[in-house]
């Protein structure tokens, strides 16, 4: 196994372990944390398809956490309240199933990415930063001035949705099956990196010429990584409002679209394990300089800055020293 | 609806306009000479706000104010260019994205620190206050025509330093072949400390000035930021022409979005249904003009190179 | 995290022995905004509340206090922490409604108690309405129901109104017309965090309007008031406390001069417990205290005034306790509604200068003995 491979070892063993061990000793809060963690670095690992593999920087992400939170949200709501989503010209029921959430919040953030991805990949750099901040912020600004679904209220949701043969309230169960859904995103990244597809995807971000000489469609790579990226954010985001049984405009907030970038670039950018170690020390931060000082944002900036510029390659990347270079 | 809102509300749109040219003027110098996109850009403009009340409070000169205001957020600026963005003008768009996004969250917590909670007191002076009547019986406030003035003026004088001084000819130099330039012997890392403190004094000038009819407070750089963005990405990163273009398009656009759209959907809803979704749509409205825009010309109105 | 753990009078449990220890002990979680945007008034909340524990040197009163950065997902995971591993037996401290909608209902499904010390939201009022769940402040709709009482009371008769597209932006304007009986000039949805309002004004030059209600707060209403005064149009306005509060009404400065507004408290009120609170508040901090350090004050001692009545391990008990509100509320009479939403008189403010100091001075009463419309809505 290489270097990396033992650090991606140690993470993933060390995200299992620290909930259980907190499991024996009776807390509960530190299993919250965890899967907060397990469903922050699922978003991530969802964005590094698109950001790490394929080059695109997407400043919109938070569009598709949002997505995914609000059909949780919808859903549930009309659950809650026995009142079907619409009569005509069929009925659609709410419900409380997650894997029934789930299909609907994929189905749902592929869509968006479908969209969003085919207007934004006409334009590249800067432009495409740009244009994906532009629709993750029309997605916010609509959320807040909706009424319907309690526009800036948000919507809380009395009691965590349902999976069958699992008690999602018990907080250690709950963590179980956020931690075999990052699994299973990681498991598909990393094939996804090793395929025909993640070949030519690396290859359209280094050279998209030489991609389009050998006949494949730089702009449809890129499409489907998209989509595929949009996809697993937005499960995540579906998970993350049943975490907190509340969805609320912020899912949509630009600063969560930062915030995902930091996660990846913590990391370290490309790495399978990149958005795991990054969500890791991200949300450790929070709680030890949040801990130190009111004003600990200071001390986050300084600490970010200090591995924009002297750190390249994340975490993983200082512990695992830099790869051979491709590109 | 009557022409006389309807002007009123033009010259609003211009007036909203010509200070965001303030803010994306700067953002697209720095883009278009170095290359480098900066998120903190916002925080220089909450700096001239808070250092202008600061001066303003203290020795009650609103003039005074405003030369604080350029000469500390150029200050800061510099500085900044000095310690952080000079290591990254060789770093990809996402070192860049990330490093600035960590100088927002220091210059944010740390105003905070040194001016607490509560929004600061600035205000327009004595001499700018109230309304003034414009041909046509039009009431509107002087201190807004004075700043459609000042951001008109800066803007030609832009243009003018540009395209006719010494400096001009070197930031255009810059722009096109950078390694050139420095091998004809301009020293280019002070040429771009010199650019990046320009921009940020635009940035903090514009602050003072918007600050003294808004709140100065924490936090105020970052909407304006964004918008900010929205126009240079309209009109084409890196050219001033399309800077001032877009501004004006986006003023406009937000201005009369608000007014009209509601009006609209009044025609086939009832008044407080037709403002909630009007409103709702007209908040949108930029971020759907900027999506259509580079749907239709992905470099911008006026971008020639590819970002 | 942070973690400014508070204990309120550690020392005197040394003198006041075993005789109350361990049994009536009751742990307090304090969830509130003191970073980024709108910390001043979580700050007020917090001031107000400490001081009231300190000057009870209750013992047996814990207090956790933590910073919500005004996130609903950082405030849902601040109530988590609290309830599984602080174990405390209240909550309180939340300012702003999405945040109270995200943290309210399951802490309250989870058998702790809630005391809002400043959100009201219309959904926990009415059919959320839950018997573990105490206002302390005011239903949401209240201060803009008296600014209505207060428009009709001075003869306006086509009002030109205003707030954010928001949920407590459209219950503003809703509370507004429930009670103002006259006509309408206009009524006009503006953006949440919109800093620029010279379109809305121009609008409001061009209605033919005889006054203007507005709800924005925080900086929102700053910039409104400092643009409409620089305006040149001199109709009457009323809104809210909020835009008009101590920590805001320096920034806003000149333009707020004589601008009505309407409050269920106020500094001059005359009564014992609010002078004694406005003058150990100055001592204590050394700044005026504004409505929300008040509102923080109450809660902390109706809190108090049920830990004397009953222990927190009866629920039954501590619950009947609560909806006595037997304690000496700053703002005079104090009652609970059946919805656990407090019945008060509602005053009208006029914003004055003392010295260099803009403040408010109270001259009148809006609505006396006002509950909310939610009451018969909700059934527990």
């Amino acid at each position: 196994m290489t270097r990396e491979g033992w650090i991606n070892a140690a993470l993933y063993a060390g995200l299992l372990a620290v909930p259980l061990w907190a499991w024996a000793t009776d807390e509960p809060f530190t299993i919250t944390l965890a899967t907060r963690v397990a469903i922050l670095a699922l978003a991530g690992v969802g964005l590094n398809i698109a950001l790490g593999f394929g080059g695109l920087i997407s400043l919109g992400h938070a569009a598709f956490f949002g997505i995914g939170g609000y059909a949780m949200g919808i859903l549930a709501s009309h659950a809650q309240s026995y009142t079907p989503l619409m009569e005509t010209p069929f009925l659609i029921e709410g419900t409380k199933s997650m894997p029934v959430i789930w299909l609907v919040a994929i189905a749902a953030s592929s869509l968006a990415a479908l969209v969003i991805g085919a207007l934004s990949l006409r334009t590249s750099g800067v432009y495409f930063i740009m244009i994906t901040l532009a629709f993750g912020q029309m997605f916010y600004f609509f959320a807040i001035s909706w009424p319907a679904y309690g526009g800036e209220d948000g919507l809380s949701i009395y009691v965590r949705n349902g999976f069958p043969g699992v008690n999602t309230l018990d907080p250690i169960q709950f963590f179980a099956l956020t931690f075999v859904l990052l699994s299973l995103a990681l498991w598909l990244s990393a094939r996804l990196a090793a395929s025909e597809f993640g070949l030519a995807l690396g290859a359209a971000r280094q050279s998209p010429q030489r991609v389009e000489t050998v006949g494949l469609s730089p702009f449809r790579l890129r499409l489907t990584a998209f989509v595929i990226s949009g996809a697993i954010t937005g499960l995540a985001g579906a998970l993350f409002a049943d975490l907190n049984r509340f969805v609320s405009p912020t899912m949509f907030s630009w600063q969560l679209s930062g915030e995902l970038i930091v996660f990846i670039i913590l990391g370290g950018v490309g790495r399978l394990f990149g958005p795991v170690a990054g969500a890791a020390l991200f949300i450790t931060l929070e709680h030890v300089l949040g801990g130190l000082s009111d004003y600990w944002h200071v001390y986050l900036g300084l600490l970010l800055l200090v591995v924009v510029l002297f750190a390249r390659g994340g975490i993983i990347g200082l512990l695992a020293g830099r790869r051979v270079a491709h590109d | 609806m009557t022409a006389i809102l309807f002007i009123e509300q033009v010259l609003n749109g211009l007036q909203f306009g010509v200070m965001l040219f303030l803010m994306a003027a700067g953002l697209t110098l720095v883009f278009g000479v170095m290359g480098l996109i900066n998120l903190a850009h916002g925080s220089l403009y909450m700096v001239g706000a808070f250092a202008a009340a600061a001066v303003a409070g203290a020795t009650g000169s609103f003039l005074l104010a405003l030369i604080a205001a350029l000469a500390a957020a150029a200050a800061a600026g510099a500085i900044v260019e000095l310690v952080v963005i000079r290591r990254l003008y060789d770093r990809d768009h996402l070192d860049q994205v990330l490093a600035t996004f960590a100088l927002i969250l220091i210059f944010s917590e740390g105003t905070r620190w040194i001016f607490g909670s509560f929004p600061l007191f600035l205000d327009i002076p004595d001499y700018l206050s109230g309304p003034v009547t414009l041909p046509g019986g039009i009431q509107y406030p002087l201190y807004r025509l004075t700043l459609i003035a000042i951001g008109l003026v800066i803007a030609g004088g832009l243009f003018w330093l540009i395209s006719c001084t010494r400096l001009g000819i070197r930031i255009r130099a810059g722009e096109s072949d950078r390694e050139m330039i420095a091998a004809l012997g301009v020293d280019i890392s002070r040429l771009y400390t010199v650019v990046f403190a320009l921009g940020a004094a635009l940035a903090g000038l514009a602050g003072a000035l918007v600050g003294a009819i808004q709140s100065v407070q924490v936090g105020m750089g970052e909407p304006v930021l964004i918008l900010a963005f929205v126009v240079i990405v309209i009109g084409g990163i890196g050219s001033i022409k399309g800077a001032l273009v877009g501004a004006i398009l986006v003023g406009l656009t937000d201005t009369l979005g608000g007014l009209l759209l509601p009006a609209l959907f009044a025609l086939f809803m009832d008044n407080s249904a037709a403002q909630t979704t009007g409103s709702a749509l007209a908040s949108m409205l930029i971020y759907i003009l900027m999506a259509c825009v580079l749907v239709w010309k992905p470099q911008g109105l006026y971008g020639a190179r590819p970002a | 995290m942070r973690l400014t753990s508070f204990i309120a009078g550690a020392c005197m449990a040394a003198l006041a022995g075993a005789a109350t220890a361990e049994t009536g002990k009751v742990k307090v979680g304090m969830i509130t905004t003191l970073s980024g945007g709108g910390a001043g008034l979580g700050i007020d909340v917090r001031d107000g509340f400490l001081l009231a524990a300190k000057m009870a040197g209750n013992d047996s009163l814990e207090i956790v206090v933590e910073d919500d950065q005004r996130k609903p997902d950082i405030a849902v995971q601040l109530a988590d922490k609290m309830i599984q591993s602080e174990k405390v037996d209240v909550l309180t401290g939340i300012i702003f409604s999405n945040l109270a909608m995200a943290v309210i209902p399951a802490a309250t499904a989870q058998g702790k108690f809630y005391l809002s010390p400043n959100a009201g939201p219309s959904a926990l009022a009415g059919k959320g309405c839950h018997p573990n769940y105490f206002n302390v402040a005011w239903q949401n709709d209240n201060l803009h129901e008296a600014a209505g009482g207060y428009a009709n009371s001075a003869g306006f008769k086509n009002s030109f109104i205003l707030a954010p597209n928001y949920p407590a932006g459209q219950d503003a304007l809703t509370g507004y017309k429930r009670i103002y009986e006259g006509d309408l000039a206009g009524e006009v949805f503006t953006q949440l965090g919109q800093t620029d309002y010279a379109a809305e004004i121009a609008q409001i030059r061009a209605s033919g309007a005889d006054s203007v209600f507005f709800f924005l707060p925080g900086g929102m209403g700053i910039s409104f008031l400092k643009q409409y005064a620089d305006s040149g149009i001199d109709l009457p306005v009323v809104g809210p406390a909020f835009s008009f509060d101590q920590g805001i009404l320096q920034a806003v400065g000149e333009a707020a001069m004589g601008v009505k507004n309407t409050s269920q408290w106020n500094k001059d009120l005359d009564n014992e417990a609010n002078r004694l609170f406005v003058e150990t508040f100055q001592a204590e901090y050394g700044r005026l205290p504004s409505l929300y350090a008040s509102q923080g004050y109450d809660t902390a001692n109706l809190l108090l005034s049920a830990m004397a009545k009953a222990d927190i391990s009866d629920a039954d008990a501590f619950r009947a306790a609560l909806k006595e509100a037997d304690f000496a509320s700053t703002r005079g009479d104090f009652a609970f509604a059946a919805n656990n939403h407090p019945i008060q008189d509602i005053y009208v403010r006029e914003v004055i200068k003392e010295g260099d100091v803009y403040t408010n001075k109270i001259i009148g009463t809006a609505l006396e003995d006002h509950a909310n419309v939610y009451v018969d809505d909700c059934k527990m």
